[in-house]
């Protein structure tokens, strides 16, 4: 496509981009700031993720989008068109053919491997945010690692439910020093973030900010001694491709309560079902339709 | 008692061409409570932030004395290690509730905070010693999980009191701790906090501008007028044997029933 630079953005935007992820990579966990630009997507469609992508891009790329572990949502659907248009990069559903994989609120449940970059779509990226009004305060809080606070907001869910009950964007401290907010992905995903092989990027377009966490971080889900961190799923397998061990979506299909248990992660799902795993409610003869 | 704890030297605050507070210095000794009274802009509030660093003072000094016993210039230590003194050695009890608890959180989340603050990370010790702390200021400690809001103004100020005191604090200040109770109430907290700095060897820096408070809780007594400390000794003798024209005029100015 001619009259756009490669992957959209200007030279001089993504050298700024570049600049802000390698401070990001070089202090784990640390928001950046950096002079997010208008992109043609609304505002929590993913405009963070969307620049942090174009300023990784290389046309030897392979880019995986997916949204709530979904590759055929609108969201999902519409960046990968986005990039295939304006960088003329290969584009996959398949986890671990991807070089580059843009995510709103998921890690894909096939594990990742080096050399591969998650980059995370963040709506707010200041954990601290509903606990702490004044932005020039939490600034503080993390410059001097004054985190007392966000274990209260743990201690309240305890005092009040009898467990922690927060389930999405459960913070964490990252390599022990700055409490991050690992965007809004259920706390069954907090576990993979730690020493993954992967390089984890996070870009808040909104927000302007943008933090990292290197190959191979220690990334600690913030919990008390006697009620530790538990990452949960719905306690069921799935009913397409009868995994028990992966994220479900609960869906409703029908008026009288009817619903089934289905993986999030499309990619997850078909290949299990192409490998021949059934679970209870898949279609008889898939295999022969197809 | 080998050595003051506190001592503060030619504290000047100035807003703008008029004086907070001007040339004030004393020592405070452990386990002493002392009183600084004066009437409304005497400059007693604006001394207190400047002490406990919510204000910077234009000059003067405030050296503390740490528990290993080395002194420390508090107005030079930097942020992280000022923030590390208020939740730990240091506390401050404010005149209304509200500033200085969360409202939205639980008894046991206030008293906890400074605990989480400083690393507890177990949830049934951080409660215990909400719990103890409840009933150490008499409040039933089934309240635990209630929000202030849901408790009396005399309850939320003692609540206030257990939140400052649960890092066992080596002093205290407090603004005007008893103001907006009615009087039964507050001799009631009066009572509860003589027993607490006794039982605890605190020492406290008290602002009011009640003169009954003083002579319950203080050693010690300053009076305060223009931002300056125009009297200070002994509390029994500066209120029985006032010399300050000033401070004559505020004893005789006590309503008696």
């Amino acid at each position: 496509m001619t009259g756009y630079t490669f992957a959209y953005l200007d030279e001089q935007t993504k050298r700024m981009i570049r600049r802000a992820l390698l401070k990001a990579v070089a202090i784990p966990g640390y928001q950046v700031p950096f002079s997010s630009r208008e992109m043609p997507m609304p505002y929590g469609w993913g405009t963070g993720g969307v620049q942090v992508t174009a300023a990784c891009l290389t046309p030897e790329d392979r880019l995986k989008v997916i949204d709530q572990g979904a590759d055929d949502t609108t969201n999902a659907v519409s960046i990968r068109s986005f990039f295939r248009k304006v960088a003329g990069v290969a584009t996959t559903e398949a986890t671990a053919e991807a070089t580059i994989i843009q995510t709103r609120h998921r890690i894909p449940e096939t594990p990742l491997a080096e050399g591969q970059i998650l980059v995370f779509q963040v709506p707010i990226p200041e954990p601290l945010r509903f606990l702490e009004p004044r932005e020039t305060e939490t600034r503080k809080m993390h410059a001097l690692a004054d985190y007392g606070l966000m274990h209260v907001r743990l201690y309240e869910d305890i005092a009040r439910h009898g467990a922690i009950t927060r389930a999405y964007a459960y913070p964490v401290q990252v390599e022990g020093r700055y409490v991050m907010d690992p965007s809004p992905i259920p706390k069954f995903d907090n576990p993979k973030l730690h020493r993954s092989p992967a390089l984890m990027l996070f870009g808040a377009g909104r927000e302007q900010r943008i933090y990292a966490l290197p190959p191979y971080t220690e990334v600690r889900s913030l919990d008390f001694e006697d009620y530790p961190f538990e990452p949960t799923k719905a306690g069921h397998a799935c009913a397409l491709c009868g995994d028990d061990a992966s994220y479900l979506d609960e869906v409703i299909v029908d008026d009288a309560g009817g619903r089934m248990f289905v993986c999030s992660d499309t990619d997850h799902c078909r290949s299990r079902r192409a490998a021949g795993r059934r679970g209870t409610m898949a279609a008889p003869f898939e295999d022969a339709a197809a | 008692m080998s050595a003051p704890i506190l001592q503060v030297r030619g504290l000047t605050k100035r807003y703008g061409a008029r004086i907070g507070c001007a040339e004030v210095g004393f020592d405070l000794w452990p386990g002493e409570v002392m009183g600084v009274v004066g009437e409304s802009g005497s400059g007693k509030s604006t001394l207190l932030a400047c002490l406990s660093g919510h204000l910077a003072p234009d000059a003067g000094s405030v050296v503390w004395r740490r528990r290993d016993g080395a002194p420390v210039e508090t107005l030079a230590l930097p942020e992280r290690d000022r923030r590390a003194l208020m939740r730990s050695d240091w506390a401050f009890v404010h005149q209304n509730p509200r500033d200085g608890l969360r409202m939205g959180v639980t008894a046991g989340g206030n008293i906890g905070e400074r605990l989480m603050a400083r690393g507890a990370r177990h949830y049934g010790a951080i409660r215990a010693a909400a719990a103890d702390w409840l009933a150490r200021v008499e409040i039933d400690p089934g309240r635990i999980d209630e929000a202030p809001r849901a408790f009396s103004g005399g309850m939320q100020q003692r609540l206030q009191i257990a939140r400052a005191l649960v890092t066992a604090p080596r002093l205290v200040f407090m603004d005007e701790p008893t103001g907006g109770l009615d009087v039964s109430v507050q001799a009631r907290l009066l009572d509860l906090l003589r027993g607490l700095v006794r039982d605890l060897g605190l020492s406290a820096i008290v602002v009011t501008h009640d003169l009954a408070v003083v002579r319950l809780l203080a050693q010690r007594l300053m009076v305060m007028k223009d931002g300056r400390v125009v009297e200070a000794g002994l509390t029994d003798q500066v209120l029985d044997d006032p010399r300050h024209a000033y401070t004559q005029l505020l004893v005789s100015s006590v309503l008696q029933v």
